[in-house]
């Protein structure tokens, strides 16, 4: 309780200092008196025109991206098991490169429903990959996935190459992991579709975490363990291909996020809102020091989570040696 | 008394493999059942399709006259509690967390946590002597402790009928019988039904009032122990050549291997 509201204090301090910056600087009290109405009109389509959009769409892509990282770690019940290290982005990616190149469609919802169908296609193909004599091992997946994961990103250079300069410029610009240049136009489907999947998932939430206790233990407390996991995939690959197809693939927030907030919180297994909540503010954050620095956010999150994930393999490592 | 689960014609295997062709039993509500078998004898498949986790070609599982097969999964989850024998428990997880999970049954959609759920954890958590462990991690117990605290959060399901896959194993003797204990108690304070997988016949016939034995996939004989077991029925079932004696202490049949086997056991 008390994480969550630090970690949303600090998110509408993030918010405060995003609004504020950019060519034209305006102090934390000005932004407020412009959302409030009282400031001076070229301020207000600066703030609420311009730079709002972008700053809810860090929010927003940071929740779904930590949510469904949060997803995929429970059902793998392992930190590495986020849809950036199993391939599921790479899928999505995929998707998103050819309905863009392919098909020349740059429309959200074009993007977003190829992004959707490449990543359930990753995600059936790494499933099927890891299943043996009936039932998915988990850290099999995680090194199926990241087989696959590799496979995809040669196969995204490839696709790059079929195609002419510019549009392979333009695909290449957008496959580093931008926020620039998005307005409300992707904005609010973006929303609405997030805000669909998050209810969704708040329905079939219980029946995930049961699944932590093994399919025979979901089975046995009520829940059809099947069913439960294919709706979670699904749920977490479609959270995954709604940032895609906005701001193209923005890498290590699903990984870092998570376990930033069950750090944080100090509690275990799947507990969606502080994971959201770290999401919301870790790409914020990276986006806020990506402005400062002119370089797309998917450059601060993968340096950033780079190191991370480092570390993180590092203890899994010492942690497997020491069983 | 009645009858809460009746098994009738079950046909279960894994994939292409067919474990048991027919298989039909009954238990008595608020008995004390042991399955007993030689190692994959179709015990543990047995008890998984009764619990509906794995599915029946063939056959139907009654409870309380219901058949399972048209029962809502959640439905079943509120009527037969099960401790399978591959629990995890999640990462970092406390005890009182884990035995909490037990209520998912009981839980709807967007429902709080209610008072009597937490009365539920509080008295299964009392009934197993695990109390005093409710703020540590799951990870740091001893394996009895464990054991314990898996069956918790079985209890904490609230089910007149408990499935208890080998609760046993690897445990050390003083645990087992604590356990086995701890199962009669469940039956005789609570009024709950067990039915227990047991790879130790001295202890199933010390502790069951109704015994079943199975020998490839098939039930070859069941009753009360003392009527089941004798030394033909062993060397038939596990190949081992005993004598079956009294139990000093409960009088209760006990097995015990010829002075000399070699050349005389039939295990492949």
């Amino acid at each position: 309780m008390l994480v969550g509201a630090g970690l949303a204090l600090f998110a509408a301090v993030l918010l405060l200092i995003a609004l504020g910056m950019g060519t034209y600087p305006l102090s934390p009290g000005e932004v407020i008196g412009t959302l409030l109405g009282t400031g001076l009109d070229q301020a207000r389509l600066l703030v609420v025109g311009w730079r709002l959009p972008r700053a809810v769409f860090a929010l927003a892509c940071g929740t779904a991206l930590a949510v469904s990282g949060a997803i995929f770690q429970s059902l793998t019940r392992n930190p590495l098991g986020s849809p950036d290290i199993i391939g599921f982005s790479s899928g999505s990616y995929t998707g998103a490169i050819v309905m863009m190149l392919g098909f020349g469609s740059t429309r959200y919802l074009d993007v977003a429903a190829a992004s959707l169908l490449g990543g359930c296609i990753t995600a059936a193909a790494v499933y099927l990959l890891a299943t043996r004599r009936g039932a998915v091992q988990s850290f099999r997946l995680i090194i199926m996935g990241i087989g696959v994961a590799a496979l995809l990103s040669s196969l995204n250079s490839a696709l790059m190459l079929f195609v002419d300069v510019d549009t392979a410029m333009l695909a290449a610009v957008w496959s580093a992991g931008s926020l620039n240049g998005l307005g409300y136009e992707q904005l609010w489907p973006m929303l609405v579709l997030l805000l669909v999947m998050l209810l969704a998932l708040r329905m079939i939430l219980p029946g995930v975490g049961q699944l932590e206790l093994g399919d025979d233990g979901a089975r046995a407390t009520g829940v059809r363990a099947n069913a439960t996991r294919a709706g979670a995939v699904v749920l977490g690959v479609a959270l995954t291909a709604l940032v895609t197809a906005a701001a193209g693939p923005i890498s290590f927030v699903a990984l870092a996020a998570p376990q930033i907030a069950r750090r944080l919180t100090r509690s275990a297994g799947l507990s969606l809102v502080p994971a959201a909540l770290g999401g919301a503010v870790v790409l914020l954050a990276s986006d806020v020091l990506a402005q400062k620095l002119g370089f797309p956010v998917g450059v601060v999150t993968a340096s950033l989570g780079g190191a991370y994930l480092v570390w993180l393999l590092a203890a899994e490592f010492r942690k497997r040696r020491t069983l | 008394m009645s009858d809460i689960l009746n098994a009738r014609g079950l046909q279960v295997g894994y994939d292409n493999r067919v474990i048991s062709e027919d298989v039909s039993f009954d238990v008595t509500a608020g008995s004390y059942t042991a399955i007993i078998g030689p190692n994959a004898c179709g015990k543990s498949t047995l008890l998984r399709a009764i619990a509906r986790i794995l599915p029946t070609s063939a056959g139907s599982v009654l409870l309380d006259g219901k058949d399972i097969s048209q029962m809502r999964t959640k439905h079943l989850a509120q009527r037969m509690g099960m401790l399978p024998q591959s629990s995890i428990a999640p990462d970092g997880i406390r005890v009182a967390d884990l035995v909490a999970r037990g209520r998912h049954p009981h839980q709807r959609m967007f429902e709080r946590w209610s008072a009597h759920d937490e009365e539920a954890v509080i008295q299964a958590l009392d009934a197993t002597g695990t109390t005093d462990l409710s703020g540590r991690l799951v990870d740091e117990l001893s394996g009895g402790q464990r054991q314990r605290v898996w069956l918790a959060m079985v209890l904490a399901q609230e089910t007149p009928l408990l499935l208890l896959d080998e609760p046993t194993t690897f445990l050390d003797i003083a645990h087992q019988y604590g356990l086995l204990e701890l199962f009669r108690r469940l039956r005789d304070q609570l009024g709950r039904t067990i039915v227990v997988v047991l790879h130790d016949l001295n202890q199933a016939a010390r502790y069951a009032d109704q015994l079943i034995v199975m020998k490839d996939g098939d039930i070859v004989a069941s009753g009360p122990p003392a009527d089941v077991i004798t030394a033909d029925l062993i060397e038939d079932v596990y190949g081992l050549p005993c004598r079956v004696v009294p139990d000093p202490e409960m009088s209760t049949p006990v097995i015990v291997p010829l002075a000399s086997l070699h050349g005389r056991l039939h295990v492949s």
